[in-house]
C-alpha cells in the first residue's frame, strides 16, 4: 500500500507541474509522467488489461501532442490576471466539493463494492462466454454495445480529423476569400 | 479513501487549467488530466480487498475476483478520451494556421 | 520529411516487425490472455509510425498510403457491423452465434476473436492515418489581407 500512496504523490505533484510550467513542451512530457503513474496504479489495482491500454494510449497522445508543441513556437507567455475566471472556477470549486462530500457518504467503503450485476457476470461469464479473460468478455459479449459505440466514437473522429486537415492550394484560399467578404 | 480523494482533486487540478489559462495547448492538457482523473475514480470503485485480475484459471475457480465492470467501461472510455484528444489537437493546428497564434485572447476577430 | 540518424534507421529495421507481431498476438490472445482489440491496434499503429519517423517519407508515398488506409479502416467497421448483424436472424443483436470450445484455446469464445480483429484493423489504420494527417499538414501562416 506504500508504493500507491507513493504513486498518488507522485500523480498529484505531476499535474500541479503540468498546469504551472510556462513552457509548453514541459507541460506536455508531465502529462506523459501521470500517465504512466496511473499505469502502475491499475496494475496494482488488479486491472492488467487496464494498464496496458492505458500505456499504448499514453504514448500516442504524448506524439500526437508534442507534434502540436512543435508546430508553434511560443511559450505561454500571458501576463495579468483575470478575476473573473478565478472566482468562477472557485465557486464551482465549492459548489463541486459540497455535492461531493454529502455523495462521498453514500459510496461504498474502499474494497468493499456492492457488485450485484458484477457477480452474476464472474459467476456465469466463463460457461456462457467460453472466454476465459472476463473483462474481455464483459467487454465484448454481456456490453458489446458499448464497444460498438467507442469503435463508432474512434471512426467519427478520424474522419473529422481527416476533413479538418485538409491541405487545400494556394489560388482555392484566395479566391474564397474574396467571395466570402 | 485516499484513492477518492486523489482523483477528485486531479479532476479540480485539470478543472482550473481549462477555465483560468489562456493557452489552447494547456487547455488540453487540461482536459487530458480531467479523463484520467474520471478513469482512476471509475476504476478504484470495482477494487475488492485481496481480489485477484479478473482472468479466470480453469483449474482453480473459487477465488475471489477484482470486479471486471468497471474496468471494462473504463476500456472503452479510454478509447473516447483519445478520440477526444484527437478531434482537440486538429482544431487546434488549423486554428494556430488562421490566426498565427494560440493565445485565445487574441483569437477574438471572427476572421483571420 | 527527413529521417533519424544511422542507429535509429538500423534498430527500426530490426524491430519493427517484431512489434507487429506482438501486436498481432495480444490481438488474437484477447480472449484469453490480456489485451484485446483496441491495444493490438494502437501497438500496430505504433510499428507503422516507428517506421516513418525513422526513415521519412516524401508526399507522394503518403498520398498513396491515406487511400490504402482508408479503405482498411472501413473495412474493419463494416466487418464489426457484420459481425453484430450476423446474430440478428437467429436471435438478437450481437448473438454469439459461433461455437463456445474449450476456455483456454485459442479457438474459442465464439465471435470475440473475430470482433477483436475488426477493431484491431479499424484502430490500426486509423491512428496511423490520423498521424500521416497531422504530420503532413502545412503550419504556414496566412499573411494578413489588406
Amino acid at each position: 500500500m506504500f508504493l500507491l500512496y507513493l504513486l498518488l504523490l507522485f500523480i498529484l505533484i505531476g499535474a500541479l507541474i503540468a498546469v504551472e510550467i510556462h513552457n509548453l513542451l514541459s507541460s506536455v512530457i508531465a502529462v506523459g509522467t501521470i500517465g504512466l503513474g496511473l499505469c502502475i496504479i491499475f496494475l496494482l489495482l488488479g486491472a492488467p488489461d487496464l494498464a496496458m491500454t492505458q500505456l499504448v494510449v499514453e504514448i500516442l497522445v504524448l506524439i500526437i501532442l508534442i507534434r502540436a508543441t512543435l508546430a508553434s513556437s511560443q511559450p505561454d507567455t500571458y501576463k495579468g490576471r483575470e478575476f473573473l475566471a478565478y472566482g468562477s472556477t472557485l465557486l464551482f470549486i465549492l459548489v463541486f466539493g459540497g455535492f461531493a462530500f454529502f455523495v462521498s457518504k453514500t459510496l461504498p467503503p474502499f474494497g468493499e463494492p456492492i457488485m450485484p450485476l458484477a457477480n452474476r457476470y464472474i459467476l456465469e461469464g466463463w460457461q456462457k462466454t467460453g472466454a476465459t479473460n472476463l473483462v474481455a468478455a464483459v467487454m465484448l459479449d454481456f456490453r458489446s454495445l458499448d464497444m460498438l459505440g467507442a469503435a463508432t466514437v474512434l471512426f467519427a473522429a478520424i474522419v473529422g480529423t481527416m476533413v479538418i486537415l485538409r491541405a487545400k492550394g494556394r489560388k482555392e484560399i484566395n479566391e474564397r476569400d474574396e467571395l466570402d467578404c | 479513501m485516499t484513492l477518492y480523494l486523489t482523483s477528485f482533486l486531479l479532476f479540480l487540478i485539470g478543472l482550473y487549467c481549462v477555465a483560468v489559462k489562456k493557452n489552447l495547448i494547456k487547455m488540453i492538457v487540461g482536459l487530458v488530466i480531467m479523463e484520467y482523473a474520471v478513469n482512476l475514480f471509475l476504476v478504484s470503485i470495482g477494487y475488492r480487498w485481496g481480489g485477484r485480475d479478473p482472468i479466470v484459471a480453469p483449474d482453480i475457480y473459487n477465488l475471489t475476483y477484482v470486479s471486471p465492470l468497471p474496468q471494462a467501461l473504463v476500456v472503452c472510455t479510454i478509447i473516447i478520451g483519445l478520440a477526444t484528444t484527437i478531434i482537440a489537437v486538429a482544431m487546434a493546428m488549423r486554428i494556430y494556421e488562421k490566426y498565427g497564434t494560440f493565445d485565445i485572447t487574441k483569437i477574438r476577430k471572427l476572421k483571420g | 520529411m527527413s529521417g533519424m540518424s544511422l542507429i535509429v534507421k538500423t534498430v527500426t529495421r530490426l524491430t519493427a516487425a517484431i512489434i507487429f507481431l506482438f501486436g498481432s498476438y495480444i490481438t488474437l490472445t484477447g480472449h484469453f490472455d490480456l489485451g484485446g482489440g483496441f491495444a493490438g491496434g494502437i501497438i500496430i499503429a505504433v510499428c507503422y509510425i516507428l517506421y516513418v519517423l525513422a526513415y521519412g517519407k516524401s508526399e507522394a508515398e503518403i498520398e498513396t498510403s491515406k487511400r490504402g488506409l482508408v479503405l482498411i479502416m472501413c473495412l474493419g467497421m463494416v466487418l464489426f457491423l457484420a459481425l453484430a448483424l450476423m446474430g440478428l436472424g437467429t436471435g438478437y443483436f450481437f448473438k454469439n452465434f459461433l461455437a463456445k470450445g474449450m476456455a483456454g484455446e485459442l479457438w474459442s469464445a465464439g465471435i470475440i476473436p473475430l470482433c477483436n480483429l475488426a477493431i484491431m484493423l479499424e484502430v490500426g489504420a486509423g491512428l496511423y492515418l490520423v498521424f500521416l494527417n497531422l504530420i503532413t499538414f502545412n503550419v504556414n501562416i496566412r499573411e494578413e489581407e489588406e
